[in-house]
């Protein structure tokens, strides 16, 4: 559906997005996971036609944004990360605005309540933009997006300055999406994209550092366990010790406890229970454990694991 | 198109803008005519034109400033820019709005010569090619205003740039004869919007003026539609 080739974008000499490849299929919900100033914006910026790339191509149902931008750009919806609203307009005139303005043939009055009505918006239908609550106005922007029902929708950051309860109704919302159209959503939030996406491209530096469904990066996030432990003794003896355990792959001191113990994480493989022997091991140079326990590695370890280029080359061949 | 069009012309309504331009520009009008007209005790209504051009170059800016730097402001020309829809239509939206809104304001001296006709027949043909010259006039001007609003983000420099260009073609004359060599003199008086606008005053509508005003807002309405095309690559 939805076709990004060798994405190239400068900014003058900073390279803003660097050679960047995947595809979206019909019907697929992508999530764009990067860290603030990654390329999220700049890619999908792109896509819609708002910015050029300076080299490689954008196919969106089969039309180049560049060779024909109108039949690309009325192919998609998009929801920049500052919602466009014009604040001096109520709710329905903007709608209206955006329905002439992408020249929709839908029958308009019942279009725009059907799209309200999706976007929950029918209460504030009749008031001024510039007096909506934060909320209704990313609602307002995602019923923008919505307006012509085009097969593709781009949501840039929907849920940025959200309370938690509109966070869960815009993810029900993006997930209702999924069914009729295909959805690319940026997020640096990595639990929303994990609720919501059917696949995962994670971009760091305006570089591709991971493509793969959700399931699998969950999955090597979760091959992975930590072990949080509280140790009395001096680092020198301790860290040494802590790596030489068999099993160990990674070993770091977080901190001091106000009770004066040291505080270490140990990562080590799923299939390779290490907790015994850092037992014996810390008996042997009598360093007492005070605390030990299991630490699951959270999304967001992963995520930062991702992009601090760990393991970039085995994960780049997840997928086709 | 016309979605852009409605929008902009709604925007001027619903704010204050339209509103104020129109009260300024019935102040200055009226004063012109009682001073001009009225008092003198004369139909020739010519003067109140003349007069009203200066004020004009200050209120157009008005009126154009936020066409584009407001959008670029407020983030909202994203939402204009991934529409399916050309960069001319969004220009030719804009600044047809602002045209609208300013032809409004020319009723005023529709007005007047009504006015004028309670006491003795007004010289209609004068009148009228005398609005047609300040609505051509208006025209060139809000073109370059609103190109001038493409440029920059702040409207406050928006139209103290596009009230310098104004002022600036007003004055090309006398800076035309300040200079002292001949082929920039000759390029001066060309561009100068005095010497076309003259015709109009004295009631002769030719071709030629038409067509030279007609040709500022063609060469920067294109050149607005540039702009904004150049941004996408940057």
């Amino acid at each position: 559906m939805v076709e990004v080739k060798n994405l190239v974008k400068r900014y003058g000499d900073k390279l803003a997005v660097n050679n960047v490849s995947f595809t979206v299929n019909e019907g697929e919900i992508l999530g764009f996971l990067g860290p603030n100033g990654a390329g999220k914006s700049t890619t999908m910026n792109i896509i819609t036609g708002y910015l050029s790339s300076t080299s490689g191509t954008v196919t969106v149902d089969g039309c180049e944004i560049l060779d024909d931008p109108k039949g690309a750009k009325s192919k998609i919806g998009y929801l920049p990360e500052m919602p466009p609203l014009y604040q001096d307009m109520t709710v329905k005139r903007y709608l209206e605005f955006v329905y002439d303005l992408k020249k929709v043939t839908l029958p308009k009055q019942e279009h725009l309540a059907e799209v309200a009505k999706v976007t929950k918006i029918t209460d504030v239908y009749n008031r001024i933009i510039k007096n909506l609550s934060k909320g209704y106005r990313q609602r307002v922007g995602l019923a923008q997006a919505l307006i012509g029902n085009p097969p593709v929708i781009i949501l840039d950051e929907p849920s940025v300055g959200l309370d938690p309860k509109q966070i869960i109704e815009m993810r029900n919302l993006i997930r209702g999406l999924g069914k009729k159209h295909t959805v690319i959503l940026s997020s640096h939030v990595l639990s929303e994209i994990q609720a919501v996406c059917d696949r995962i491209v994670v971009i760091n530096n305006g570089q591709l550092v991971a493509d793969e469904s959700t399931q699998e990066i969950t999955s090597t996030v979760k091959g992975v366990k930590r072990l949080q432990l509280h140790i009395s003794g001096s680092d020198a003896s301790i860290m040494p010790a802590l790596r030489s355990v068999e099993g160990v792959t990674r070993a770091r001191k977080i901190s001091r406890t106000p009770d004066g113990y040291g505080e270490y994480v140990v990562e080590y493989n799923v299939d390779n229970d290490i907790r015994k022997g850092v037992f014996n091991a810390m008996a042997k140079i009598n360093c007492p454990i005070v605390m030990m326990r299991n630490a699951e590695m959270s999304l967001e370890d992963a995520f930062l694991k991702i992009t601090n280029g760990e393991d970039v080359t085995s994960r780049r061949g997840g997928r086709k | 198109m016309s979605a852009i069009y409605k929008r902009e012309l709604n925007a001027y309504f619903t704010s204050p803008i339209a509103y104020v331009v129109y009260a300024v520009a019935a102040l200055f009008g009226g004063m012109f005519f009682m001073g001009t007209v009225l008092t003198p005790d004369t139909t020739d209504m010519t003067y109140v034109f003349l007069n009203m051009t200066s004020v004009v170059i200050i209120l157009i800016p008005i009126l154009t400033m936020r066409l584009f730097s407001e959008e670029k402001n407020k983030k909202t020309e994203q939402g204009l820019l991934t529409a399916p829809v050309n960069l001319f239509q969004i220009v030719m939206g804009k600044y047809l709005a602002a045209v609208t809104v300013y032809a409004i304001m020319l009723v005023l001296f529709v007005i007047y010569g009504i006015i004028i006709s309670f006491f003795a027949a007004p010289s209609w043909i004068t009148i009228i090619s005398n609005i047609i010259g300040l609505l051509l006039f208006g025209m060139a001007l809000i073109s370059i205003g609103t190109f001038v609003s493409s440029l920059t983000e702040s409207q406050i420099v928006a139209a103290i740039i596009s009230i310098g260009v104004g002022l600036l073609i007003s004055y090309m004359d006398s800076l035309a004869s300040s200079v002292n060599v001949d082929f920039i003199k000759t390029i001066l008086s060309a561009i100068s919007f005095t010497t076309p606008y003259q015709n109009f005053a004295v009631g002769i509508i030719k071709l030629s003026d038409v067509v030279f005003f007609l040709s500022v807002p063609v060469l920067f309405n294109f050149l607005t539609v540039r702009v904004l095309e150049r941004r996408r690559w940057n």
